[in-house]
């Protein structure tokens, strides 16, 4: 096999955006040798693009909040199916990772005297998420990049891990090549952190970065690590629709935060319809599905989405709230959101479902190998609130940076072996697409897998239309099995579209599988033949995804039970 | 269906030229989405940096019709269609492969820069027009246009010098953070090479978050400088007390 370069480091952490840096911050401080190895350039990853705020019950403006009224809510957003020791760690910690990055150079939004600003968010009893405007997720990656560039950790940038290798069941290693030179690189070491994130670039219309291909999600996997709920993929119900270009991107729930109201064509508020109590600050699934049927039955906008209008707050008060989403509408759409109302319709955005982990260590089901934020399941549950995402990636990925430096310490063995033969198939695999005279090309192959996944398994699903999803990812499977691509090794965005595929395809049938599996509908699986909970049978389990003999496997586990003391508290009134 | 005519840079280290593409416009469609089409339909390893695609990750920097722009924020009708749009890799950093450019100094340097600081004791209480200057430079999505357009790396290519725009409103953010407790003028004279500026403002003009750059950064850090160091007055009281200043 052709030469390749070789790093050493007790902990490898893949992805460095929010959890990445934040685990890769802990476990430099607990004196562990870290690798940070990231996809893009430093500071770009998905984080940067969250907008709205992070969500921690620091009570600076509703005192009545704190973490027992933010785990309630975080649960019943999550319609009972998360993990409860996640949602309460997630809960309890969420003020003071928050209170840390302030502490690291942050500057968030002030109230009057002087205290972190709050502002309400979709599913949240008290004004709970800090924010810097509406670019929240850009202060918080900064901070962390501030933070980490002297914290002592090594960062690989532009290198991307195709493989995890292990010695025997435990993980020793992953390796990958760097984007600029195509050459292979191994990066030994006793234990890894997945902080990859999601999965959105296997739909069409997606909110999510090109970055977002599963990556996390598929090395797990093909490690032999168990994912589970799978079937959860987040619409966020407010996504551009105009122009084409556009389509997806982002609006942030802030908008609503903030007061904004959403209206068909026929001018009526009809959140009234669907969730009378809460109106458009339900929660995520409710909101998207009520746009999509709005649409569906004729009320939709000319392009074929809902209105949203904040022009009434004022022109002075939504720059000064919403200044991205003012530019981003002036810029990309030629629309005033102070004087007139944006279009919007769903977009896939967040993956519930991922690896699945221990709540305090944040260890998946192999040895060595942990995942934190968006690549991990469980906190969410079936349905994730606005804001918990960015107050996951620093509690789980302050618990993951912990766990992999303990697990790497504790562990007395030296001698952890790389496979040569492991080595020289991952680097065959990665070069076919070279060797191949002929073949497909893998962007077309990419569209249309973008295409199955929005036409059947999208917002609202059936039996029928999920199982010729998965057929259709079967044939798309053996197209990506003989792609070809042109030039050289060098900083080839072909080359690399391969490799994400591979992963694309993996997390889609997961996805699909799961998603037939589950004869009910919950959170943000709406299956249109099973339209209601199925509490008898679906309440309190789980789907699994493994891989068993070089297939697919799905099945269920029991969810955890949460102890009597915080069933309490989620079954008792939320004021 | 219009056609637009996109020349774009092919090439590495080794040389190379600009390559004709032609690509069917849609409404909206922005300079990035053209590159896509190019990818997808022609050549799949033009190679181009881009994330989020939504002008917040800064990736996607590339000299278009020659000026230093997001192609992720170009759109093509704001630009001159009855000619073919050229679209090139920033020219003050060595070029990867086409529009990939070589910016890992910006890392390095962005090293050197002593961090946030704050005193022990800290009460982290701060207000709104405390916090607002300091807001205004963390707005910077490190797309390094402004680093691309500024004189002084761009044409006399003193990068071991000074650190340009993007470094000097790191350390405006830094100095002007109500509760940081470090001195950086001594770095801001010497290492930053903040002297070398002479207010053009090509920087502030490029910025696509809108900054500020030299009137709010900049002027105010040389003033800071020029006041510690500058001060006529100050200069006679030091040299009275023999101040190791001068």
């Amino acid at each position: 096999m052709e030469k390749y370069e070789t790093h050493t480091h007790d902990v490898i952490v893949i992805g460095a955006g929010g959890a990445g840096l934040r685990a890769a911050i802990e476990a430099s401080a607990v004196g562990a040798s870290v690798g940070l190895v990231c996809k893009s350039l430093l500071g770009k990853a998905h984080t940067v693009m969250a907008e709205g705020g992070v969500a921690a019950a620091l009570a600076n403006l509703d005192p009545q909040d704190d973490w027992k009224v933010h785990f309630h809510d975080t649960m019943h957003g999550g319609k009972m199916l998360n993990n409860w020791r996640m949602a309460q760690l997630h809960a309890q910690e969420a003020p003071d990772c928050v209170r840390e990055l302030e502490h690291w150079g942050a500057l968030f939004d002030r109230t009057k005297d002087g205290k972190i600003m709050q502002r309400a968010f979709g599913g949240h009893t008290w004004r709970r998420l800090a924010h810097v405007g509406d670019r929240t997720g850009l202060e918080m990656i900064r901070t962390l990049q501030d933070k980490g560039i002297h914290s002592g950790m090594d960062v690989y940038m532009e290198c991307t891990i195709t493989h995890l290798i292990k010695d025997g069941e435990r993980i020793s290693g992953a390796f990958g090549y760097w984007r600029e030179s195509g050459r292979f690189v191994l990066f030994k070491s006793k234990a890894v952190v997945l902080a990859t994130g999601g999965i959105g670039k296997s739909y069409k219309v997606t909110s999510n970065s090109w970055e977002y291909t599963g990556d996390g999600h598929s090395l797990a996997y093909d490690a032999g690590a168990e994912l589970i709920d799978m079937e959860f993929v987040q619409f966020h119900p407010t996504g551009m629709v105009w122009p084409p270009s556009v389509k997806g991107l982002l609006v942030t729930e802030a908008v609503r935060g903030e007061g904004g109201l959403l209206t068909n064509r026929n001018g009526e508020r009809f959140m009234e319809k669907y969730d009378p109590e809460r109106m458009e600050l339900s929660t995520r699934d409710v909101v998207a599905r009520s746009i999509y049927i709005e649409v569906q039955e004729g009320r939709g906008t000319p392009h074929g989405g809902a209105y949203l209008d904040i022009s009434h707050r004022g022109a002075e008060y939504v720059k000064k709230k919403l200044p991205s989403m003012y530019h981003q509408f002036m810029e990309f759409a030629e629309i005033d959101i102070t004087k007139e109302p944006m279009e919007v319709f769903p977009t896939t955005h967040y993956m519930m479902g991922g690896v699945r982990v221990d709540a305090d260590t944040t260890g998946s089901t192999v040895p060595g190998l942990f995942a934190a934020g968006e690549v991990a399941a469980g906190l969410h549950g079936a349905n994730r609130l606005g804001g918990n995402s960015l107050s996951d990636l620093l509690v789980f990925g302050k618990r993951a940076g912990l766990g992999a430096a303990q697990y790497a310490n504790e562990l007395r063995d030296n001698t952890l072996k790389i496979d040569d033969i492991e080595l020289e198939n991952a680097a065959q695999e990665m070069l076919r697409p070279f060797e191949n005279s002929e073949g497909e090309n893998p962007y077309t192959v990419h569209q249309a897998l973008q295409e199955t996944m929005g036409t059947y398994i999208g917002v609202f699903r059936t039996k029928e239309k999920i199982a010729d999803g998965l057929e259709e990812i079967q044939v798309l499977k053996d197209r990506a099995s003989q792609l070809r691509i042109e030039g050289s090794r060098m900083f080839n965005p072909g080359w690399h579209l391969c490799k994400d595929l591979k992963s694309m395809l993996i997390v889609s049938e997961a996805i699909a599988k799961s998603a037939l599996q589950r004869e009910e509908s919950r959170g943000a699986h709406s299956r249109v033949d099973f339209p209601k909970y199925d509490n008898e049978k679906w309440a309190n389990v789980n789907s699994v995804i493994s891989k068993d003999n070089g297939t697919m496997k799905i099945g269920t586990s029991p969810l955890p039970q949460m102890p009597e003391e915080l069933r309490k508290i989620v079954e008792g009134g939320h004021k | 269906m219009a056609v637009v005519k996109m020349r774009v840079y092919r090439g590495d280290s080794n040389g190379g030229s600009e390559k004709e593409y032609e690509v069917p416009l849609e409404e909206g469609m922005v300079v990035l989405d053209a590159i896509h089409f190019i990818q997808a339909n022609y050549d799949g390893d033009l190679a181009v940096r881009w994330n989020c695609k939504a002008a917040k990750c800064g990736s996607c920097s590339a000299e278009i019709n020659g000026m230093p722009k997001l192609t992720c924020k170009t759109r093509l009708d704001t630009l001159p269609l009855d000619k073919p749009v050229t679209v090139y890799p920033l020219k003050t950093f060595p070029i990867i492969k086409d529009l990939v450019t070589d910016v890992s100094w910006n890392y390095r340097v962005r090293k050197t820069i002593p961090p946030f600081t704050p005193a022990k004791d800290t009460k982290w209480v701060m207000y709104q027009e405390d916090v607002e200057r300091g807001q205004e430079f963390r707005k910077c999505i490190e797309c390094f246009l402004c680093q691309d357009v500024c004189h002084i790396l761009r044409n006399h290519d003193k990068k071991n010098e000074f650190i340009g725009p993007r470094m000097l409103i790191k350390i405006a953010e830094l100095e002007m953070h109500p509760l940081d407790t470090l001195d950086r003028k001594e770095f801001l004279r010497t290492q930053a090479g903040l002297g070398y500026c002479n207010i053009t403002k090509c920087c502030t003009e490029v910025c696509p978050e809108d900054i500020h750059i030299t009137d709010n950064a900049i002027i105010p850090l040389k003033e800071r400088v020029a006041d510690t160091y500058f001060d006529p007055l100050q200069w006679l009281l030091d040299k009275f007390k023999g101040s190791p200043n001068q």
